[in-house]
């Protein structure tokens, strides 16, 4: 057998002085022949642990070795067997902590590049510009409403379609796609991926509505009286705030006030849309997660002069994926570790000024096995920022749950559910994704929908709950 | 989403009647609605003065203040907005009070009309009290005087009612007597953080309906957030209505100028659409 080559096909990237002044993309994707010469590099092995790693379990060797033989449409098919999103999931997914973290060549060499793989697959298709849609069961008469249209709610629409069902998306705001459009940037995630993503559900006869706050507009009972199952992926959209002295200055917002201006919005195109957001020209972020570094990524595409990240605990402990936290870096973010915010400080109009820090020391491990920051007194010191964005986390969104008086709650507001078939405590009701897991994923969400869909389906045949 | 009927109220004020058959059934009185004018438009919140559910429509009356509302005041009976959702907020906690004295600035008389009418059906016994810059603005006084009992009218100039202030007539008749049960006040902030102030040194209940610049309207975004008794509250799923006592009003008010310098920009440009 020919010798595997070491290293993975690098992908194109924007060079960072180019890409920190437009929204565009930063990869560029793999061309024909780059994406056949890293499927080579695939051993196929007997026992996949790749496909293990996966939460909705993609055939991965299988789209691999028909990229391999240059059998695109096969590949892609592969692909949606499993997975009705591959270029979102090969874009956002974390690929390290899932499928390349126990690729066998992860041990010695760089592990294949599933992820980039994943989204060329799809974007290939995409290119061809017919995208097939998969044979549908014959109508079973029975209705679905889906709440929410992010990754969880769209996949179960999509599956409950191909499996017959008459299928309804509400979705509160005026676009689909929840965090995908909302929430992630434009340079990580097109909102024309999403947008043709949605197309594809919408061509599987699925019936959506937006601006349709449920709860509001109609009661979770309300839907039962239309509907034969609900399906609750309504995510963990509720912004957390630090409650220190000075949050609700001018020019502190929260990740999702910023981000929300800006890709749903398009702020960025102020005044083409009529949407605004404050600029700034110091820009601080507080957190250390994908939201912050989409924030800080964000703020220097608008046109801060110096972007900062503020995060209590140190590098390693940092739970971003690795490649957003190295493009940051490449895009002249400043880190500041080991600092905790603790006031903020105005000028003379209530416009927000400096930011009050203090440093922080690491101590024994906490709950979550990092290592516990602990303030060191006296030490603190004053940032000049006007723009703050607080990314320090988000919990279940409780406008639904808190007008729906019979569905079981966790402890942090989440819906709960049976892991296995993501029924709730309510008949009829099923709810997966954030809003039962707390903050997660793209693909746990999905693999939720997955799970959800079937359940939904024995539930319609059977009437068993 | 289709505009059924325009009116022009006063200067810069136009009452929109709107088809939507879901929201007209389920609109209580104190909730909002939040439209969109065009794709690349700003999302705004806006009061629900009126439901007709036979007719399947709501009613929404504006002040031209800044470009969005003023775009909106270009749309004409027949248009659709791109988009509607609602009704959003917690309704008014409707009950009987007993004696009641609603107060209304400006466009606030408005969003007094419905709020009035359930508290009117509730039992109440409505005084009311309408305020604005000169008499063209103190909008829609026969419809508010069908709900009370007795009304009151004051103009910055003069030029209707007595000229003052609506904390002039109120103070007098808590002076007078301090049996009301709840005051109730809608319109521009320093109104009723006035309004406020003079209730709280008498000790009755006050509702004040907030104005915050809000995005979605679900709780997702944070930024309609006030301090409410010190506590951060978002004023589109905990309010629009709080204690008056409690809002830190200062606050709120440097908050509704975040924006300044991006809406006189957004004036220019409607400028030049209009030359066009
Ligand atoms: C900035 C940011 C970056 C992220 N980056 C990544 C990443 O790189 N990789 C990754 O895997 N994950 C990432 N995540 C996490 C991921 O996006 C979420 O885990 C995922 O979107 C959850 O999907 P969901 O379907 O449960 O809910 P959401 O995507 O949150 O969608 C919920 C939808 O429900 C709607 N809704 C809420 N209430 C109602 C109601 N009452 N009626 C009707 N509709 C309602 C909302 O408007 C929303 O559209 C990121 C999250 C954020 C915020
Ligand atoms: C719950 C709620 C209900 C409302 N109901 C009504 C209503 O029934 N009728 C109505 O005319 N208006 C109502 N408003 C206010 C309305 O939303 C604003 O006037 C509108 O958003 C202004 O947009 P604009 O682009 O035209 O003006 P902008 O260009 O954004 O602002 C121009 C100026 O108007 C003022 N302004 C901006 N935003 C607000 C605001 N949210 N509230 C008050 N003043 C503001 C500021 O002084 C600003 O400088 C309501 C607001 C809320 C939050
Ligand atoms: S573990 Fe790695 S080498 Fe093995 S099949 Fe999966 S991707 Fe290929
Ligand atoms: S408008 Fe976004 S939380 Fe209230």
């Amino acid at each position: 057998m020919a010798k595997v080559n070491q290293k993975q096909v690098p992908m194109r990237e924007q060079s960072y002085a180019e890409r920190i002044k437009n929204f565009k993309e930063v990869p560029c994707g793999y061309s024909e022949e780059e994406a056949v010469l890293e499927a080579k590099r695939c051993l196929q092995c007997k026992n996949p642990l790749c496909a293990q790693g996966c939460p909705v379990g993609i055939d991965i060797p299988g789209f691999i070795d028909l990229i391999a033989k240059e059998d695109f449409r096969g590949s892609i098919r592969k692909m949606k067997e499993k997975n009705s999103l591959p270029a979102i999931c090969g874009r956002v997914c974390p690929q390290e902590d899932q499928c390349q973290k126990v690729c066998v060549l992860a041990k010695r060499k760089e592990p294949i590049a599933i992820g980039r793989l994943e989204r060329f697959i799809a974007d290939w298709e995409a290119r061809q510009g017919d995208i097939e849609i998969p044979s549908k069961k014959p109508p079973t008469g029975k209705k679905i409403a889906c709440v929410g249209s992010g990754p969880a709610g769209l996949t179960v629409a999509g599956e409950s379609a191909k499996l017959g069902h008459n299928v309804t998306i509400l979705e509160a705001l005026h676009e689909l796609g929840g965090v995908l459009t909302y929430g992630i940037p434009e340079f990580r995630l097109p909102n024309s991926i999403v947008q043709r993503e949605v197309e594809y559900i919408s061509s599987l006869g699925v019936k959506i509505m937006t601006s349709f706050v449920v709860s509001k507009l109609k009661t979770v009972d309300e839907l039962l009286e239309e509907f034969d199952a609900v399906f609750i992926a309504t995510g963990a959209g509720l912004p957390w705030f630090m409650s220190i002295p000075g949050e609700n200055y001018n020019g502190v917002y929260s990740a999702n006030e910023y981000l929300t201006r800006t890709n749903l919005m398009r702020a960025y195109q102020f005044p083409k849309y009529d949407t605004p957001i404050i600029k700034g020209k110091q820009a601080a972020v507080i957190g250390g997660g994908n939201v912050a570094m989409d924030s800080v990524r964000t703020a220097l595409r608008l046109g801060a002069e110096k972007t900062m990240i503020i995060y209590r605990r140190s590098k390693t402990e940092m739970p971003a994926r690795l490649e957003e936290i190295h493009h940051a870096e490449e895009e002249g973010v400043i880190f500041e570790f080991l600092t905790l915010p603790v006031a903020y400080h105005p000028d003379e109009k209530g416009w927000l000024k400096e930011m009050e820090c203090i440093r922080m020391e690491l101590g024994e491990p906490d709950a979550s096995g990092r290592r516990r920051p602990i303030p060191i007194e006296g030490s603190n010191f004053r940032i000049p920022v006007d723009v703050v964005v607080v990314a320090i986390g988000n919990s279940p969104n409780p406008l639904l749950p808190s007008l729906t008086p019979d569905l079981k709650l966790g402890k942090k507001g989440n819906i709960v559910i049976d892991q296995n078939s993501g029924k709730t405590s309510k008949k009829g009701v099923f709810a997966g994704g954030d809003i039962a897991t707390g903050a997660a994923t793209v693909i746990s969400a999905m693999g939720a929908g997955k799970i959800a869909a079937w359940a939904i389906d024995e539930y319609l045949k059977t009437g068993e709950w | 989403m289709k505009i059924i009927a325009k009116e022009h109220i006063a200067e810069d004020l136009t009452k929109f009647v709107i088809e939507s058959e879901l929201i007209a059934e389920k609109a209580l009185p104190g909730q909002f609605i939040i439209l969109m004018v065009c794709k690349e438009g700003e999302r705004i919140p806006l009061t629900i003065v009126d439901t007709d559910e036979k007719k399947k429509t709501i009613t929404i009356i504006f002040q031209e203040v800044g470009y969005t509302t003023k775009l909106l005041g270009r749309l004409e009976s027949g248009d659709l907005l791109y988009s509607l959702v609602g009704p959003l907020g917690k309704a008014t906690p409707v009950r009987n009070y007993g004696k009641v004295i609603v107060v209304g600035g400006g466009v606030g008389i408005a969003e007094l009309l419905p709020v009035a009418r359930a508290f009117k059906d509730a039992g109440c016994a409505i005084t009311s009290i309408l305020g604005g810059r000169t008499a063209e603005l103190v909008i829609l006084p026969e419809q508010v005087k069908e709900y009370s009992e007795d009304m009151y009218i004051t103009t910055d100039d003069g030029s209707l009612g007595e000229k003052g202030m609506v904390t002039d007539p109120l103070k007098r008749l808590i002076e007078k007597d301090q049996n009301y049960g709840l005051v109730f006040c809608v319109g521009p902030l320093p109104m009723m953080r006035a309004v406020s102030d003079l209730t709280r040194a008498f000790n009755i209940k006050t509702l004040v309906c907030l104005n915050s610049i809000m995005i979605d309207g679900t709780g997702m975004c944070g930024g309609c957030r006030v301090t409410i008794n010190g506590e951060t509250k978002f004023t589109c799923v905990d309010g629009p209505d709080f204690d008056g006592h409690e809002v830190d009003f200062n606050e709120l008010m440097t908050r509704q100028k975040r924006f300044i310098s991006h809406e006189k920009h957004a004036m220019c440009k409607l400028d030049e659409k209009i030359k066009k």
